[in-house]
């Protein structure tokens, strides 16, 4: 077991336009990133269940190969910076993802 | 012409400032235009819907005269988008008057600048929905409404390639633009010098962000991207950044939900056929991008609408039942507020730092407070004096929540300032939408003039 902290050489998460973040997993090397990928802990209804929302509300999960790269988008409540929006840009959203195991 | 080379020393030109070495290295490469976007939606409703930049002008100032200058001196042409965060009319004769001044102060010999603007009247949309038009919603947002639109104060379109063409065709040696997509103001010269549009935008997606496509990470450096009629090229212009196969195709998924396409004004860049290649140390060469014109010219629209003034406050908590039972505290201070001005007509809102004050909903870890919470405040009003009041009565009547076990019984929070603060007006997003348009240049009117001596 190892902590996708430990497998991923970037996890960000940012605005894709005002209704959407958009998260970015994404490995130094092939291995790495097929091994997270064969291991399922990125999946719709895993990271729905991490961030305790509805999966219809991950828009998309894309596993990107040419990045050795696993993205997925959750559509937001209300547009980014609506009155007591606490992270405009999106940008501090990927900290549950750091802490994953991964077998 | 077998390529053009562009280079661009800042993804949000304004937002902080580019760094001079590694764009003089640039320039030292003698490419054949100087380019940067100037805008972003990341900065939120407030600046367009309030017609402010949030970049100090002194920082666009520096990045402005830094480009004009190198591209004078290697006689050939700069171009703007998205001026002053928004693109907004006032944004776009803002940097024109820059422009100028910056003409002036270095005794530029006279040249060519042109600019065109991009905001769109609401009466223009209203005509427009009254005719039966459908304004479609991106993302989340539904087809607009009459009520959305009126709840707008200020409406943005995102212009394509098309304006820029246009005056690059009438010979301008500066385009200043209104909102423009960034991809654009890099495809716009390569396409305006007949290379395929496929190549074209891909060059502009890769070139937007600048030194993002290249790592180690580090924002703010030039990079430059050359274009022949089969392939792309990017290069780092930082001696200790590289463009990488994994910084190129990672900067593809950047900031976007999918990483194969890229929507705009008349199209979609398909990235899903992309090939990488590391040319050289520095360099990563693309192939395969594809362009699909869209069959219906559709523009996407911005609009901000005001939700009120606002006025912020703060307090600090630090006994552990008080922090179990925080939101019995904000439930008893939200109470006082609905007993001095009802229901509604007025927005009160608590971030719980220290809790889930970053994640909010989407926090897992909201169970387990920390041993010390801070909690943020903000009351939206239509008047300056109620929300001061709400925000007043939203924070200070937290100090006299009444829990029934807690054993301190002289304030039931800590406050760092007894007073709360006037803030920026509160809007939100009204319109993230899409707008059919007969004519490309139908909502971007081009004006040409000269500056210089």
């Amino acid at each position: 077991m190892a902590k996708l902290s430990a497998l991923a050489k970037t996890i960000r998460s940012k605005n894709a336009g005002v209704d959407l973040i958009t998260f970015d997993v994404i490995f130094a090397d092939r291995g790495r990133y097929e091994r997270v990928k064969r291991s399922g802990v990125l999946t719709r209804e895993r990271v729905a269940a991490l961030y305790r929302i509805e999966p219809s509300r991950i828009v998309e999960l894309v596993e990107f190969d040419p990045g050795n790269a696993i993205k997925f988008t959750i559509a937001r409540r209300r547009p980014s910076g609506s009155p007591g929006d606490p992270d405009i840009f999106g940008s501090q959203q990927y900290a549950p993802l750091l802490d994953i195991e991964v077998e | 012409m077998e390529s053009l080379r562009i280079i661009c020393p800042n993804g949000h030109l304004g937002f902080a400032p580019l760094r001079v070495p590694s764009f003089r290295l640039g320039v030292a490469e003698r490419p054949d235009y100087i380019a940067a976007d100037s805008g972003s939606d990341d900065v939120g409703p407030i600046p367009l819907g309030s017609d402010t930049s949030t970049s100090p002008r002194g920082w666009q100032t520096h990045d402005l005269e830094q480009m004009l200058l190198a591209a004078r001196e290697l006689g050939v042409p700069m171009i703007i988008g998205s001026s002053g965060d928004t693109g907004s009319n006032s944004r776009v004769d803002l940097y024109v008057s820059i422009i100028r001044e910056l003409a002036q102060k270095h005794r530029l010999p006279r040249f060519r600048l042109g600019y065109f603007y991009s905001e769109v009247d609401k009466g223009h949309v209203r005509r427009k929905l009254q005719a039966g038009e459908r304004v479609e919603g991106l993302d989340t947002h539904g087809t607009l409404t009459q009520a959305e639109l009126d709840a707008t104060e200020r409406i943005v379109a995102m212009a394509g390639v098309h304006p820029f063409i246009a005056l690059l065709a009438q010979g301008a040696d500066v385009v200043i633009g209104g909102r423009s997509s960034d991809s654009c103001v890099f495809a716009a010269p390569a396409i305006h010098h007949g290379f395929p549009e496929a190549q074209a935008y891909y060059l502009g997606k890769v070139l937007e962000c600048a030194s993002f496509c290249a790592e180690p990470y580090g924002g703010k450096e030039t990079v430059l991207g050359e274009i022949t009629a089969d392939a792309v090229e990017v290069t780092a212009m930082h001696p200790d950044q590289r463009c990488t196969i994994a910084s190129v195709a990672g900067h593809a998924m950047y900031e976007r939900s999918s990483p194969y396409y890229e929507h705009v004004a008349g199209g979609t860049l398909d990235m899903s056929q992309c090939r990488y290649e590391q040319k050289s140390d520095r360099t990563t060469r693309i192939t395969g991008a594809q362009f699909r014109r869209a069959p219906e010219f559709r523009v996407k629209l911005e609009g901000a609408g005001k939700v009120g003034e606002r006025y912020v406050g703060m307090v600090g908590i630090r006994d552990p039942y008080t922090i179990a039972h925080v939101d019995d505290v904000i439930g008893w201070a939200k109470q006082q507020v609905r007993e001095r001005f009802g229901d509604s007509g007025y927005e009160l809102h608590y971030i719980v730092y220290g809790r889930d004050g970053v994640m909010g909903e989407l926090e897992p870890l909201r169970d387990r407070p920390g041993h010390e919470l801070c909690i943020l405040v903000q009351g939206v009003a239509p008047t300056a004096e109620m929300a001061e009041e709400v925000c007043m009565i939203g924070t200070r009547q937290m100090f006299y929540a009444r829990l029934p076990e807690v054993k301190g019984s002289a304030g039931s929070v800590a406050f760092a300032l007894d007073e709360v603060l006037r803030a920026s007006p509160a809007y939100r997003w009204t319109i993230n939408h899409t707008l059919r348009c007969d004519d490309p240049l139908e909502l971007f009117p081009t004006h040409m003039t000269s500056a210089g001596t």
